[in-house]
């Protein structure tokens, strides 16, 4: 409710909705997955928000998702929704799955500056589906 | 509770007549409430009024013309370099080297003094509280020449470890590069107390007054500095200009850093000869508006007069520190009021610096969120981002209750009330 009022007191979309707060308080896989066969961790430098996938890929398809992080609600909330969003998704799914779909996984409508912290975990995990953890290295070839 | 700004050694609301962006109201509602002064300062009518009939009236390039309207932006622009002279006390109008602003101003030193006088070796003191200007150039010039960079310390509140610069200087030692007052912190650092100590070993000191020009007076003599480097964004001049002081026998026996016209006595097709002072480092045309600018900006900071300027500011800070307190939850970076500039950096528990930030922006207020290019102090505070209102003569007691008011719901919007 006091969302609502905010909306109308400043003609702007609330970012901080309820999902949103859920998510960032209660975040769903934030931790180490075990036996994970790819990892990658990025940072933005210009707000120091840093985001650490890990993925456990088996047959192509996306077993399980964990993230760890620390940085702003936005980046951690995002964060938290991807990895529901990407277990059980194909290697190919996940490749394909677009800035503007994570940005329409958000909801929340955000101004160009704070796109950025939603999309951390987004290009994080791009970049995880070519980063073989140590172990797989020899074999990991996702595509 | 609104805080009465009668008790304050000047009238915020008589100067703010003077800035029309401090009229804005945010998305067309809202009162702008501008706390990030330490990022760059707002201009009063008179210096944007300076540069426009430099413009319309006076403009043409400097030092180059025998024309009637080069002698006369000559005039402004050599005018404004005295006007720079008086307002830091230098000996010499042409220890007043016009640059981009204080990065240049830093950059040069470390380019030309730097490359010329540093071997492997030699040691570049700097603190953990420098801004990131104040640092990589010198982590560039160790890169170049193999000299090391040592570090004093900041002690848990903010200040300088100063028990620790003893170990720290040494013959060794060729440089001291050191702000002033910290872009983060608001600490005022004993500039006096290090500057003679590095002198005792014949070390040089470059002194980033960036934070301090527009707050604090500043008079080059009585400090002994070497080099001083600042901006005129910050103290209401414009972008694009900033100021190098260097001593004359220092800046005499200096290299010449860019290469281009004016900075050249004559050239032949096998080399050149250099200038003199000041024009050996303004090489191509100057920031010839943008140093009238300033110096417009140094007459309003006359009339509005810098001692007041600075009482003001420590009331506005002692104000921010006792509201902010009773938010809650909130960590106030730095040591107290007592010994802090206009600046309040902060952490709110549990709630991210961008977040704060973005909720204080609904109110109108703007404040910076982030490492404000201190990411080694940042580091050593042991967070990652804060928050920093920073504070000019035009702010008001009232204001820093907004933003008080904005932290509460910022709270509140983030479920940590």
């Amino acid at each position: 409710m006091g969302n609502k009022s905010h909306k109308m007191m400043h003609g702007e979309e609330e970012i901080y909705q309820e999902h949103v707060l859920d998510h960032s308080d209660d975040p769903y896989h934030r931790g180490r997955c075990s036996e994970a066969t790819h990892a990658h961790e990025d940072d933005n430098p210009l707000c120091g928000d840093v985001v650490r996938v890990e993925l456990r890929i088996r047959d192509q398809r996306v077993e399980e998702a964990w993230f760890d992080g620390e940085g702003c609600c936005i980046s951690q909330a995002s964060a938290s929704m991807l990895m529901e969003e990407l277990e059980g998704k194909t290697v190919q799914d996940v490749q394909n799955f677009s800035a503007e779909q994570m940005l329409s996984l958000f909801r929340a409508k955000l101004t160009p500056n704070r796109q950025k912290c939603c999309l951390l975990s987004w290009q994080v995990v791009q970049s995880a589906l070519y980063s073989p953890t140590g172990d797989d290295a020899g074999n990991g070839e996702t595509g | 509770m609104p805080a009465v700004d009668a008790i304050t050694p000047l009238d915020p609301h008589a100067w703010r007549t003077d800035f029309p962006i401090l009229e804005t109201r945010i998305r067309g509602t809202c009162p702008l409430i501008y706390l990030d002064n330490a990022a760059t300062a707002q201009r009063p009518r008179q210096v944007i009024q300076a540069m426009v009939s430099a413009y319309e009236e006076h403009y043409a390039n400097v030092h180059r013309g025998v024309h009637w309207l080069s002698d006369q932006s000559t005039d402004l622009y050599e005018n404004s370099r005295e006007k720079v002279r008086g307002f830091i006390n230098a000996v010499h109008g042409h220890e007043i080297i016009f640059t981009a602003g204080t990065t240049a101003a830093i950059n040069l030193v470390a380019r030309s003094w730097g490359d010329s006088q540093v071997q492997a070796g030699d040691e570049i003191l700097v603190t953990m509280m420098e801004h990131h200007s104040n640092l990589v150039p010198w982590q560039q010039l160790a890169e170049r020449t193999g000299c090391t960079i040592q570090f004093i310390p900041v002690e848990d509140n903010g200040t300088l470890a100063l028990d620790k610069i003893d170990a720290l200087v040494s013959e060794r030692t060729k440089l001291i590069a050191i702000t002033a007052i910290s872009n983060v912190l608001g600490t005022i650092n004993p500039l006096q107390e290090i500057i003679a100590k590095a002198h005792a070993v014949e070390a040089k000191v470059l002194v980033d007054a960036a934070q301090s020009a527009p707050h604090e007076a500043l008079d080059v003599q009585q400090l002994q500095a070497d080099f001083v480097a600042f901006s005129g964004h910050k103290m209401m001049g414009p972008s694009g200009v900033g100021v190098l002081y260097g001593r004359e026998t220092i800046l005499e026996r200096m290299p010449p850093f860019m290469g281009g016209g004016s900075m050249i006595r004559r050239v032949r097709l096998d080399g050149f000869e250099s200038a003199d002072l000041p024009a050996k480092f303004e090489a191509g045309t100057p920031p010839i508006v943008p140093a009238i600018g300033l110096a417009s900006a140094v007459d309003y900071l006359g009339r509005v007069g810098i001692e007041a300027i600075r009482e003001h500011e420590r009331l506005l800070t002692q104000h921010a520190h006792q509201v902010l307190q009773e938010v809650g939850g909130v960590r106030i970076l730095g040591p107290g009021p007592g010994q802090t500039a206009g600046i309040v950096s902060f952490v709110l528990d549990r709630i991210h610096a961008h977040d704060i930030a973005q909720i204080c922006d609904r109110h109108g207020v703007a404040i910076r969120a982030g490492h404000h290019c201190a990411m080694p102090l940042h580091k050593a505070l042991g967070v990652n981002a804060s928050n920093r209102a920073s504070f000019y003569f035009y702010n008001t007691l009232d204001e820093v209750d907004r933003l008080a008011e904005a932290l509460k719901d910022a709270k509140k919007i983030m479920r940590r009330a």
